[in-house]
């Protein structure tokens, strides 16, 4: 296992891990420790909403992952992150049992509505939390098995690809949005009581699943860490700035794509499991072509190829969002816009190359960008 | 049909009256002393027996009255009512809403609106119904122009009854026009088919109309062999027609939405196919192009064909400036870096949808359809083309041509094509790349500008109209081969063609979909599309 020690080596993974383990620990004891009535406190709610952007910065890791070690511009990776929220929200489901509205211990409420009087097969074993959770990377890991098995093979690289994903994603939506799927059509699942036995609306739960978020956020950055510096994440990058002389040198370049897309593939997952009982909902919308181009600009406005940088991202824009959405709802699709045009023209690298080029450091993490293979 | 005995009067003596009835009408001024003549007869209606009623309706047609045409299509449509308050009658002109513009039935001065409370309609039954019917399609029969005589023949077929025959027989022999007289004479076949003559089929046969088809399926039920085995022959023949047309529908369909999806792709793929870029903001530029449509419409009140055609120009010319503004302000200092050109045009599709959502409305606006594009071309009772549809293919097809001829024949599509297959070598035999970059972004801007225009007139104007196409044209783009304008026609017209054969059988969402995983699957096979570019070019 020596390449998974590798990350604990490197400064930046250890500043990392360190920060985030302070702000987990600080907001715990800011919600804990202090009483309500004073200014320090942070209320129940604000833990949840901080939940849930660690669960957006774990899906921009994941997005880093292959758009910015593998040059893989993914413009569906909502759609992993979605199907993880689905298998999730499967499970919440099945866990409401017969404190329904209908009262039916075997079908959830909309298909007592849709008038079925059977649980479809895919519904079948999802009241086990193991399975459920098995799935939440399964499912996701699967589709991007096959989808990046016939892309790859065939090499579609480029704006290609991400059309394609991009197409994925639709496709995905529009499947998810009928009835006849099984899926709760247009409202999705939703109505959650509980996960493996705590109630979803205690706060206690709620704490808890912040602190898991933040807990899955370090494994995934880890690993990918651990990815990106071993000797596979090094043919990576020699793919993401040359593919055609990397496959000359003898690898297998689609394999490599292929490995670390599900990777990702299923850290999305896995975040979108994580979103879903904080937020209490999944609908189609999540498989939304622009949900999915937005996770590409927190990546981009943090700093492409980072990682660390895709989380400052994911937290920064989700929390303009919130901020602006209350205020002025009718600005934050114009500060969106501006802010892609404003990245991709004048911060190719993102605020994370704003703070490398104030500390000036000295050598580079492997895979980092330079100025020439930011055009790839 | 069942008619009331009271209803069984000559008809020769009926038809004449009605004729001399309608040629009455042309003449001016209506006496007091027949407005109490005309109250008394309509008093006949208000009754509660349908056999009253009847009666009434006789006496009417009788009275030869120069009015008794319009009482009775009033009465047919259930415009004919009564005031609560006076008892006089009068005619409903529009009935939406509360409020009801009516006129008087018998002076025809209008009466201002009155609420639908204070009325109280004249009921008739289905005999009546359709009593009423025959009598006013024989009045149009013998008074009306060819294109009404033909509506009322039609409206006849198996409606006819013993005595309405022998009417018909006679008129039959003094029309002249043929159309007319083919449908007369079908309308009696179908009759004399339900009297059990096995020789009508004969006049049936191939005949679309829906009241044919269901004579003959009763008549192959019959219990005389001949009529029933000729009635399933000409059945047989009529369903294989139908079929038919039902392929020529779905083609004309897909063809249809075929050729907006090509207007949409083909200026993505002149600017794809060149440049290299992808422009995300395609589709608000579309958006855009639809809305000059509304707002030439709104500066040009009461002429919405004129406008249509003005925006046909300015259209384009919008579309084409914000594309140069695009070029110039983000896309030239992305060169080469394609997928941060994605993401930069894709900012800019939302700020142009949010923008038109803060500026004119978040709502749909309506366009209006000029009456030259509005209606259909009926190819036969079971085919009819509609018309916007037809003009919007003849305009991508033209767009087409013009794009080709540019492409082929201009000197700046010389350029186009040189920069598109090696820009290096290019700019080296003295084309100036930047400016062809320019005009390129411009024309296909442009383009996507026309498309809008095309498109207001087939759907709703709103800030979302260009995202719900953006993604269908990338298909296009992908599946016809990248740069290759033939390419994308093909990939275009068959997209709408094959979304149209699956719709039936797999449900909109479905088609669409299959759609998808069909593109994605043929991505596989051909990863640059159905025309992919030759050469060194292609290693891009």
């Amino acid at each position: 296992m020596h390449w998974l020690g590798q990350p604990f080596r490197e400064r930046s993974t250890l500043v990392f891990l360190g920060v985030l383990l302070l702000a987990l620990a600080a907001v715990t004891l800011l919600h804990v420790a202090v009483p309500p009535e004073h200014p320090l406190y942070v209320s129940i709610y604000t833990v949840n909403l901080f939940g849930k952007y660690l669960s957006y910065a774990l899906l921009a890791v994941a997005v880093d992952l292959v758009w910015g070690y593998l040059g893989i511009l993914s413009l569906g990776h909502g759609a992993f992150f979605a199907l993880g929220g689905y298998a999730m929200g499967m499970y919440l489901m099945r866990q409401i049992g017969d404190r329904g509205d209908y009262g039916n211990p075997d079908l959830p409420d909309f298909m007592v509505f849709l008038n079925w009087d059977s649980l479809p097969w895919y519904w079948q074993g999802f009241d086990m939390a193991w399975f459920a959770f098995l799935m939440v990377l399964l499912a996701p890991g699967l589709l991007a098995l096959l989808f990046g098995f016939l892309a790859f093979r065939s090499r579609v690289t480029g704006v290609y690809l991400s059309i394609i994903t991009q197409a994925l994603t639709f496709a995905l939506m529009l499947a998810f949005f009928r009835n006849e799927m099984g899926f709760g059509g247009n409202n999705g699942l939703t109505d959650f009581r509980e996960i493996l036995g705590f109630n979803l609306r205690s706060s206690d739960t709620r704490l808890g699943l912040f602190l898991a978020s933040g807990a899955a956020l370090a494994i995934g950055y880890v690993l990918c860490r651990a990815i990106v510096a071993s000797k596979l994440g090094r043919v990576c990058v020699a793919t993401r700035d040359a593919e055609a002389r990397t496959r000359f040198l003898g690898y297998r370049v689609e394999r490599f794509q292929l490995f670390v897309f599900v990777v990702s593939a299923m850290l999305a997952g896995l975040a979108g499991a994580l979103y879903v009982p904080q937020v209490g909902i999944i609908n189609p919308s999540e498989f939304s072509p622009l949900f999915s181009i937005e996770i590409v600009l927190w990546v981009a406005l943090g700093g492409r190829a980072t990682l660390y940088g895709a989380v400052i991202g994911a937290i920064l824009v989700n929390y303009a969002k919130t901020v602006f959405t209350g205020v002025m709802p009718d600005a934050w699709l114009f500060s969106l816009g501006g802010l892609f045009v404003l990245v991709t023209v004048l911060l190719p690298r993102g605020v994370a190359g704003l703070l490398a080029f104030r500390f000036r450091r000295r050598g580079k993490s492997p895979g980092s960008l330079s100025g020439r293979e930011v055009s790839a | 049909m069942r008619i009331p005995d009271a209803f069984k009067l000559p008809v020769m003596t009926r038809i004449v009256t009605l004729t001399l009835l309608c040629l009455l009408a042309c003449l001016p001024a209506v006496g007091a002393a027949q407005n109490d003549r005309g109250h008394a007869l309509l008093e006949g209606l208000v009754s509660r027996s349908f056999n009253d009623k009847a009666d009434a309706i006789e006496a009417i047609l009788q009275s030869e009255d120069e009015r008794a045409n319009d009482w009775l299509q009033a009465l047919l449509d259930g415009n004919l009512q009564r005031l609560k308050e006076d008892g006089r009658f009068v005619v409903v002109v529009g009935n939406s809403g509360r409020e009801w513009p009516v006129r008087d039935a018998l002076s025809g001065e209008a009466l201002g609106e009155i609420s639908r409370r204070d009325l109280d309609r004249i009921t008739i039954n289905n005999a009546l119904r359709g009593q009423l019917r025959s009598a006013l399609s024989l009045v149009e029969l013998y008074a009306g122009d060819e294109r009404s005589r033909l509506a009322a023949a039609e409206g006849i077929i198996g409606e006819v009854d013993g005595e309405l025959a022998a009417a018909l027989e006679s008129r039959l022999e003094e029309e002249e026009s043929d159309k007319v007289r083919h449908r007369l004479s079908q309308a009696l076949a179908v009759h004399r088919l339900e009297r059990g003559e096995a020789d009508a089929v004969e006049t049936l046969a191939g005949s679309l109309n829906s009241n044919v088809r269901v004579a003959l399926t009763r008549a192959a039920q019959s219990d005389d062999p001949a009529l029933a085995d000729a009635a399933r022959r000409a059945l047989a023949d009529i369903q294989q027609t139908l079929k038919l047309n039902r392929v020529a529908e779905t083609l004309y369909f897909g063809l249809s939405m075929g050729s907006v999806l090509v207007l949409a792709a083909i200026g993505l793929a002149i600017t794809f196919g060149v440049m290299g870029v992808i422009n995300m903001a395609h589709g608000e530029l579309m958006m855009l192009g639809a809305y000059t449509t509304w707002a030439m419409q709104q500066l040009l009140p009461g002429q919405p064909g004129l406008a249509l055609l003005l925006s046909i120009p300015a259209g384009f010319l919008v579309a084409a400036l914000v594309g140069i503004a695009i070029e110039r302000g983000v896309i030239q200092f992305l060169k080469g870096r394609p997928l941060e050109t994605l993401l930069a045009t894709f900012g800019i599709s939302l700020i142009l949808q949010q923008l038109v959502r803060t500026v004119i409305s978040p709502l749909n606006r309506s366009v209006v359809t000029p009456e030259w594009m509005s209606g259909s071309v009926a190819i036969n009772d079971a085919l009819s083309l509609t018309l916007n549809r037809l003009y919007v293919m003849g305009f991508a097809l033209l767009v087409f041509a013009a794009l080709i001829l540019i492409m082929r024949r201009t000197r700046l599509g010389l350029e186009v094509r040189a920069v598109t297959q090696n820009r290096a070598m290019a700019r080296a035999m003295g084309i100036r790349a930047t400016r062809v970059d320019i005009l390129t972004f411009a024309l296909g801007s442009g383009v996507a500008g026309l498309a809008g225009v095309a498109l207001s007139q087939l759907t709703n104007v709103g800030p979302n109209l260009g995202q719900s196409y953006i993604i269908d044209s990338f298909m296009v783009v992908v599946f016809g081969g990248v740069g290759n304008l033939w390419g994308t026609l093909v990939a275009g017209l068959s997209l709408g063609v094959i979304n149209q054969v699956l719709e039936p059988w797999a449900g909109a969402v479905l088609a669409k979909i299959m759609v998808l995983v069909f593109i994605i699957l043929f991505i596989q096979k051909r990863p640059r599309g159905l025309f992919p570019q030759k050469g060194r070019a292609a290693e891009g």
